[in-house]
């Protein structure tokens, strides 16, 4: 469905110091600078599959995407998608997908985005009645019913979100190309937007990449992630695999009743910190359930936590180790 | 058949969604409608000033070119420059690029739909005019009112395709709508909106007929006031207009959103 072959975008920017004589001198000769986004990336993806784009802020996902979708042009390198280079923009491609952006939108935001909708349905050319039965279907599962005849404008976030998902989706588009969809949505709304992600990708078999910074987004939908981190690929597989090279440990932060000394925590992880009551501690996840045992028997616990540390860190740790 | 994507359905369903849409602002519009009366403020000082005679019209004439240099001004005036920045702005460009229908057709359709809307506001002031100048009346003929409404639509198209153009220069240079107000100023005295055109000393005049602006009032607003006038000079240049700009406009707009891809859209 998508292959990517050695794909590079560099944007040109202008560099401008800050001040008045910066000013002038930029008036007078601009500089320029490259911004090197996305460097040398290839990977290929199978119709049908959802794959996760994992990255720090500025890793180049946002850019990726948009050249897959076409709406960018590549520095160099090839990209192949549903048969058609994206760039064109092909009637034929444009009607085969579509792009999510949590931070923009495409609905008109005085008016109800069911008027939204019907300019969509004539724009892709969708019958009345199809387009009717797909409208009621797709709100069905996203849980919208009045807001679609509510201006957009007095939407909620959540209500929004998922109104600019069924638009997107009208056309029912063979390949989803989603940025941050459920940026800015609580747990709940959340968790409907993935459920609804994962329903749509079961009926229609349609492919889906998506980036999010919420890790349980990925988890959740994603069985196969790709890493960007500085505009270069550098991790292309299961999530599962990623998270056990990249986060051999658990973090176990804990509240004690009662201070407790540094060597009573031998034999069971790596102590980060020891503050009076609190503590964190880094776990094997093979020993977890037995380090959480023995925890729980030689102390008095007032509160436990078990977290993946933030990928973010972890990807920048591993940077750090130089084991790239 | 698609033109650039359109077809009849999508004409449908792009102009109601329009015209819903501009009613949620029929106040702003009901405004526009009215500070648009600068004709009307412009017609009053002649009328006071011996200068009137240098106006080749007479009393009534002079009535009826103001009236209908308001009512065309009302439905050519343009403001896709500034729609289109906001989009660029607020990254709504991005999935419209994403769709299989040219653009600027969404402008157009705002602009038929904001038309529309505009219509029982200058329908009204015309109406007041009228109360106050019972003499002015006159009622076109149906061949007459026709042509005027053709004259005004190449007006609004010409317009259009002009604005069009510098927005498709904002692709390279934000500062691009300053060009807009750099053209308002010939707009404003060469179209036939403070004076009809023969106002003007002869030489000017065979020069200011060369651009675009007596085409935009002047032209339509003698076609609907009755005026003689030379039918098919003015229809030709109009549509020597359009068949020059719309090209150009295409091809900018295509360089322009290629240069929008390589930025980083
Ligand atoms: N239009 C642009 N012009 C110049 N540089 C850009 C542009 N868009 C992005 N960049 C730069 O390219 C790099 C990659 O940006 P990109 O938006 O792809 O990152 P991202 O992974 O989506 O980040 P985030 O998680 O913050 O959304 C960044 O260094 C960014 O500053
Ligand atoms: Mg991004």
């Amino acid at each position: 469905m998508i292959t990517v072959e050695r794909l590079s975008k560099t944007y040109r920017v202008a560099d401008k110091q800050p001040g008045l004589a910066g000013t002038l001198r930029h008036f007078l000769r601009r500089r320029q600078r490259d911004v090197s986004a996305v460097r040398d990336v290839s990977f290929a993806i199978a119709p049908g599959e959802m794959v996760g784009f994992l990255g720090a802020n500025g890793a180049g996902k946002t850019t990726t995407l948009k050249m897959l979708c076409g709406l960018i042009y590549p520095s160099s390198g090839q990209v192949l998608v549903a048969g058609h280079q994206p760039q064109r923009r092909h009637p034929d491609f444009l009607r085969r997908i579509t792009l999510v952006m949590g931070q923009k939108q495409q609905l008109i935001w005085d008016l109800p985005p069911m008027d939204s909708l019907r300019v969509n349905a004539a724009v892709y050319g969708i019958p009345d009645r199809v387009a009717s039965r797909r409208i009621a279907e797709l709100s069905d599962l996203l849980e919208l019913g009045e807001e679609l005849t509510r201006p957009v404008r007095k939407l909620s976030l959540g209500q929004r979100m998922k109104a600019e998902l069924l638009a997107a989706l009208l056309h029912e588009p063979e390949l989803l190309f989603l940025d941050e969809p459920t940026l800015g949505l609580d747990v709940n709304a959340q968790l409907r937007v993935r459920q609804f992600l994962a329903e749509y990708n079961r009926r229609t078999g349609a492919t889906v990449l998506l980036t999010s910074h919420y890790m349980a987004d990925i988890t959740a939908l994603c069985p196969r992630v790709l890493l960007i981190h500085q505009g270069q690929l550098f991790h292309d597989g299961p999530l599962d695999r990623l998270t056990s090279r990249l986060a051999p440990e658990r973090h176990v932060r804990l509240e004690l009743e009662e201070p407790a000394p540094a060597e009573a925590f031998s034999g069971l992880g790596r102590l980060d910190s020891l503050e009076n009551c609190e503590v964190n501690l880094r776990v094997d996840p093979a020993s977890l359930t037995r380090v959480l045992a023995q925890i729980l028997e030689r102390f008095e616990v007032r509160d436990l936590e078990v977290n993946d540390p933030p990928i973010d860190q972890l990807i920048g740790e591993l940077f750090r180790q130089g084991s790239l | 058949m698609r033109i650039f994507g359109l077809n009849r359905r999508i004409v449908r369903a792009l102009l109601g969604s329009q015209y819903a849409h501009m009613l949620e602002y029929r106040a702003e519009i009901a405004l526009w409608a009215l500070s648009g009366v600068l004709p009307f403020i412009m017609l009053s000082l002649w009328s006071g000033s011996d200068a009137r005679s240098q106006l080749g019209l007479d009393g009534v004439a002079l009535d009826r070119y103001f009236l209908s240099a308001f009512l065309v001004r009302q439905f050519s005036v343009v403001w896709m420059v500034y729609a289109f920045e906001e989009d660029a702005l607020l990254g709504r460009l991005s999935p419209y690029l994403l769709q299989p229908l040219h653009p600027l057709w969404r402008y157009v359709a705002s602009h038929l739909g904001e038309q529309l809307t505009r219509l029982p506001f200058a329908a009204g002031i015309a109406g007041v005019f009228f109360l106050i100048q019972p003499q002015a009346f006159w009622i076109p003929s149906l061949g007459g009112f026709l042509l005027a409404w053709l004259a005004t639509w190449m007006a609004f198209a010409i317009a259009f395709l002009l604005q069009s153009l510098i927005a498709s220069l904002c692709f390279w240079s934000e500062k691009a709508t300053a060009l807009e107000r750099l053209l308002f100023l010939p707009f404003l005295f060469f179209s036939g909106l403070l004076a009809p055109l023969t106002a003007f000393p002869p030489a000017v005049q065979d020069w200011v007929r060369w651009t675009p602006f007596p085409y935009l009032i002047d032209f339509p607003a003698r076609v609907l006031s009755g005026d003689p006038v030379n039918l098919a000079a003015g229809f030709g240049a109009q549509l020597a207009w359009v068949v020059l700009l719309l090209p150009l406009v295409l091809l900018l707009w295509r360089a322009g959103v290629r240069r929008y891809s390589a930025m980083g859209a």
